[in-house]
């Protein structure tokens, strides 16, 4: 999967398959502070992201 | 997750709702603050506060959607690398919704940029709040109310914020709208009651795509703080943002704020002899 934190500006590529809230866990990432969105869609935190998946993680929280 | 209205898929939790019944709630619940809490009469000429932000550029799609005059009103701090991004694409949006624009700066009324007044490292979002408060306040006179992005995250620190450091002077001056004071244009948020996760999500399927970029000082402020533990405490405990809200609501009729007296200076609203701002402006010409 490729995943992009929007925050740090972070992208990687991540061997993982499992929900979204899971995936938050795996890289530290407090859900409140963010939406995801798999192949440009919003999914819900108990979402299914796998292989082949384009995953952003996007903050919510304004910079200022 | 389900929508539970639709049983369609839904695009977010609390409350799991699909994505137009989403758009429907959204809007419905911004409408349901400005008419509880009487923000805006029909006819109100309102300035919109903006930053260039989601929040702001959706707070200002929205009251124009809903038929209300805007204008919005952007201040440049100052801040190296930072507020032009923005900026850049306020002007785009504003142009693009034929929305009446006006920018002002630290720099006009100080003759210094934020980031030359203070030291790098050490906190500016005092100094950056009373001059914001201060340009908003001077420019926004001639309209009927000035709106603000702030939503249920910035309100619910907020109050926490005031209760941790015993702001008991400004701990009442919190709410979906301030009072009518004489010297100051009425402030509203009609974002109170939306948590900042509702507004990203909202913005991101109208297709507000601001990018993030992050003040280089936000991350020194007090508030940086007390927003991650709150946020902490809202993942482990859903609902906490708007029963603090809810509930300071409740108890806020208890005590009311005492009138204020006018700056020496300047002419506009302060606590004391002079207001803060005019202390900011001596202070800043005479490190000069």
């Amino acid at each position: 999967m490729e995943l992009f934190i929007e925050r740090t500006g972070e992208k990687k590529t991540l061997s993982f398959n499992g929900t979204a809230e899971n995936l938050l866990k795996e890289v530290g990432i407090n859900s409140e502070e963010v939406i995801i969105t798999r192949n440009n869609e919003i999914i819900t935190l108990d979402q299914e992201v796998r292989e082949g998946d384009s995953v952003r993680v996007l903050s919510v929280i304004s910079g200022g | 997750m389900k929508c539970k209205k639709c049983y369609d898929t839904a695009i977010i939790e609390m409350p799991s709702l699909c994505k137009s019944h989403f758009t429907e709630y959204f809007e419905e619940k911004v409408k349901r603050t400005i008419e509880e809490f009487g923000l805006l009469e029909k006819n109100d000429k309102v300035c919109v506060a903006a930053s260039g932000g989601k929040d702001s550029v959706t707070l200002l799609y929205l009251l124009k959607k809903f038929g209300y005059e805007v204008e919005a009103l952007a201040v440049n701090e100052g801040i190296h690398g930072y507020r032009d991004h923005t900026l850049s694409f306020l002007k785009k949006f504003c142009d693009d919704n034929k929305i009446l624009l006006r920018i002002h700066s630290y720099e006009e009324e100080t003759g210094k940029r934020l980031d030359k007044m203070v030291k790098p490292g050490s906190p500016a979002c005092n100094t950056c709040g009373t001059l914001r408060r201060h340009v908003l306040n001077k420019y926004s006179e001639g309209y009927d109310k000035i709106a603000t992005g702030h939503n249920m995250d910035d309100e619910s620190q907020a109050v926490l914020m005031n209760l941790l450091k015993a702001q008991k002077k400004i701990f009442y001056r919190q709410g979906p709208k301030t009072n009518k004071v004489k010297g100051f244009t009425q402030k509203i948020k009609p974002f109170y009651f939306l948590r900042e996760k509702e507004i990203m999500v909202y913005s991101f399927i109208k297709n507000i795509n601001v990018s993030y970029t992050e003040c280089p000082f936000a991350r020194l402020s007090y508030r940086s703080k007390v927003r991650d533990a709150l946020n902490e405490y809202e993942s482990r405990h859903p609902g906490t943002k708007e029963r603090i809200l809810r509930k300071y609501l409740s108890i806020k009729h208890v005590s009311q704020p005492k009138a204020v007296s006018l700056c020496s200076r300047c002419g506009f609203p302060a606590s004391g002899y002079e207001c803060k701002a005019c202390r900011i402006k001596e202070s800043v010409v005479s490190q000069a």
